[in-house]
């Protein structure tokens, strides 16, 4: 037995030597695995970016065979994913993983980006790591808005009819783009089939390149650290940082320990409770999409009602999409509003601390009253957090050069 | 950040949206229903119900005969026999022969499949609906939940007949309007009021059955898989400790 193993081993190495010779295998896997450093207090929040990957890998493999079964047309939408609920095999989980998936993804990319608020990993020299995960946050919008349209329910129907008008707001091309994005008059089969075309080809492709583009920019400075330290300031005779460990096998392993984690939360939704009481899977998404019934509380999913309560707190239509698109337009900026001598909250002092909090609450209550009905009091508030969401980034930028820091530690913390 | 602070940042937090406890508001009338879709029995009386009191206008055309047997745990026979009324087979779906445009004349709107009700309404709404039709001073159907609804109470003759009685209620400027205080039931069904509370909640649990008859198997699965990734992530946890024992 032992001869023959080791006659196995001996051929797998030369068939490896082989490849080498051709493909940079085992240089790459040495370059971005093994042979990458890593600082060694990484913490949850660190957790995320692997959970992210994860996610991407549950949502094109459920995508592929939801697709499979899918009937992107008008006549036939709805009744495809109920014929995927009830007479495919194991179709059921397939969809479930699916829009249990799509929100878990903006779960976990919302924790990943309230990580670089908390310990600024957004700032130099990882702007441009920063600016490509805001591409891959649009862009995942943009594929999260695409596929709620296919079941073709009323708040698929509706919400997107919200979405696209909301084009229709600037002036002069607004009413053509509205046409040319729908391909019809009004929302129909012809909208349908295209918004499937984008959902499965074109958005996942970019989405593709950009995490690709996400990775490399991560891999050419390094990860940032909780305590927002350089750890290539401190290398060890051998070159190596004295707080940087190999990405493999340490990190992977408790990657793996992540995922465990992850999945029981995961699927304790899926299996349980895979409607989230009307959050994950709106109520109203199970009534065929009519487009002559108006449901009586159109709302976007959860992931959109924060953005959704800004456009509403603001009265102008036109004033409202532009202050809603300058929400997320002003994350794009980050890096160089936060100008701030130190990295990480542990060193920015309180002020950052008490900044961060009301920005996290409001954007929390925003999704909250994003959800709700709207009655004036809500609307009122809706604009108080808003103000709040905006001045988070006036008050970083002027105070950040300002205030005083405390004393970062020459070697990282726990 | 002190105690304090943190749980006063935790409060605002937490806050309710003002007042969107109206919306349970909206949604009152709505009562428990106990549905229960664990219940064979009473998604089996559900379907008896269901089939011959709401079928005939009514499909639920996602639904498979045979599917139905499968986990009401009927034989062919039973369902051939008690359940289908036409010319159906038992792997097809539970369509209705009526003409929708035809319906649409008789009752102004074309009564809707009724296979996703139980998740777009629930079970709850449901039996509330059920139990909320009434007689109006017109002499003509009216429900409490759906008001000017255009079905009929087509299980009175189980219920039999009740009205209201009205209450009057004056608002703060001093308008007075009747509000319904309770019912009255004037004609007797064949059904007592808590016979007629569990045919109610029969045909919710089947309809909310109907909704996803994966339902209950999703959440038998779902057990195991829990179990097994609890054991799978603490066996990652002891890797993970093993691995990082020389990581300071």
């Amino acid at each position: 037995m032992a001869k023959i193993a080791s006659s196995v081993s001996k051929q797998a190495s030369a068939l490896l030597a082989w490849v080498d010779d051709r493909l940079p295998v085992t240089s790459f896997w040495k370059a971005v695995m093994t042979g990458y450093q890593a600082p060694k207090n990484f913490n949850f929040w660190y957790y995320m970016g692997s959970l992210a990957l994860l996610i991407l890998v549950i949502q094109i493999f459920s995508g592929i065979l939801l697709a499979m079964h899918y009937k992107p047309s008008a006549a036939e939408a709805f009744a495809s994913v109920e014929y995927i609920m009830r007479d495919v095999d194991w179709g059921w989980l397939i969809r479930y993983m699916h829009t249990t998936g799509a929100s878990f993804f903006f779960v976990v990319i919302y924790l990943h980006m309230f990580r670089s608020l908390l310990y600024g990993s957004h700032k130099a020299p990882r702007e441009l790591l920063w600016v490509f995960g805001m591409l891959i946050y649009v862009l995942l919008m943009a594929e999260a808005f695409l596929g709620y349209i296919l079941p073709w329910g009323q708040m698929s129907y509706w919400g997107a009819q919200v979405i696209i008008n909301l084009f229709g707001a600037i002036p002069t091309i607004g009413e053509p783009l509205t046409q040319w994005i729908r391909g019809d008059y009004f929302i129909s089969d012809a909208t349908l089939n295209r918004f499937f075309a984008l959902h499965v080809i074109a958005v996942p492709l970019a989405l593709l390149g950009l995490i690709m583009l996400h990775l490399v920019a991560l891999r050419e400075n390094g990860s940032n650290n909780p305590d927002g330290i350089e750890i290539k300031k401190n290398k060890g005779p051998d070159g190596t940082p004295l707080d940087g460990i190999p990405f493999h096998p340490y990190y992977t392993v408790k990657d793996i320990f992540g995922v465990g984690m992850f999945l029981i939360v995961f699927c304790f939704v899926l299996f349980f409770w895979p409607e989230a009481g009307g959050m994950f899977l709106e109520h109203d998404n199970f009534v065929p999409a009519d487009p002559l019934v108006t449901p009586e509380h159109i709302k976007p999913v959860w992931y959109f009602t924060p953005f959704y309560a800004i456009l509403k707190a603001v009265p102008d239509k036109l004033m409202g999409v532009l202050t809603m698109g300058a929400s997320v337009a002003i994350l794009f900026f980050l890096p160089w509003l936060d100008r701030s001598p130190v990295r990480s909250i542990r060193y920015k002092g309180l002020w950052y601390k008490v900044l961060l909090a009301m920005f996290a609450i409001a954007f929390v209550r925003l999704g909250l009253l994003g959800m709700a009905e709207g009655t004036p009091a809500q609307t009122w508030e809706m604009r108080v957090w808003t103000l709040v969401y905006f001045m988070f980034f006036v008050l970083l930028f002027f105070m950040s050069p300002r205030a005083k820091t405390k004393p970062e530690p020459d070697r990282v913390t726990h | 950040m002190n105690k304090f602070s943190l749980s006063l940042l935790l409060t605002i937090l937490l806050l309710p949206v003002a007042s969107s406890s109206v919306s349970a508001a909206s949604a009152a009338g709505v009562e428990h229903s106990g549905a229960n879709v664990r219940d064979i029995a009473s998604l089996q009386r559900g379907a008896k119900w269901y089939v011959n009191y709401c079928m005939g206008c009514h499909s639920i055309s996602y639904m498979r005969y045979s599917r139905l047997a499968e986990d009401l745990g009927l034989s062919e026979d039973m369902v051939m026999e008690n359940l289908v009324f036409t010319d159906a087979k038992f792997p097809d779906t539970m369509t209705i022969a009526m003409d929708p445009e035809q319906a649409k004349t008789w009752f102004g709107k074309t009564p809707p499949d009724l296979s996703l009700i139980g998740r777009s309404r629930g079970a709850d709404w449901l039996y509330s609906y059920l139990l909320g039709f009434y007689q109006d001073e017109t002499g003509g159907w009216n429900n409490t939940l759906l008001p000017n609804a255009a079905m009929p109470n087509v299980l009175w003759s189980l219920q039999g007949i009740q009205t209201p009685v009205y209450r009057q209620e004056t608002t703060e400027g001093g308008f007075t309007t009747d509000v319904i205080d309770h019912f009255e039931l004037t004609t007797a069904g064949t059904q007592s009021p808590v016979e007629f509370e569990e045919t109610a909640r029969d045909i919710a649990a089947f309809l909310e059955y109907t909704g996803e008859p994966v339902r209950s198997t999703r959440k038998d699965i779902g057990v195991w898989v829990i179990l097994f990734l609890v054991l799978f992530t603490f066996i990652a946890y002891l890797l993970k400790a093993e691995y990082w024992r020389d990581v300071h």
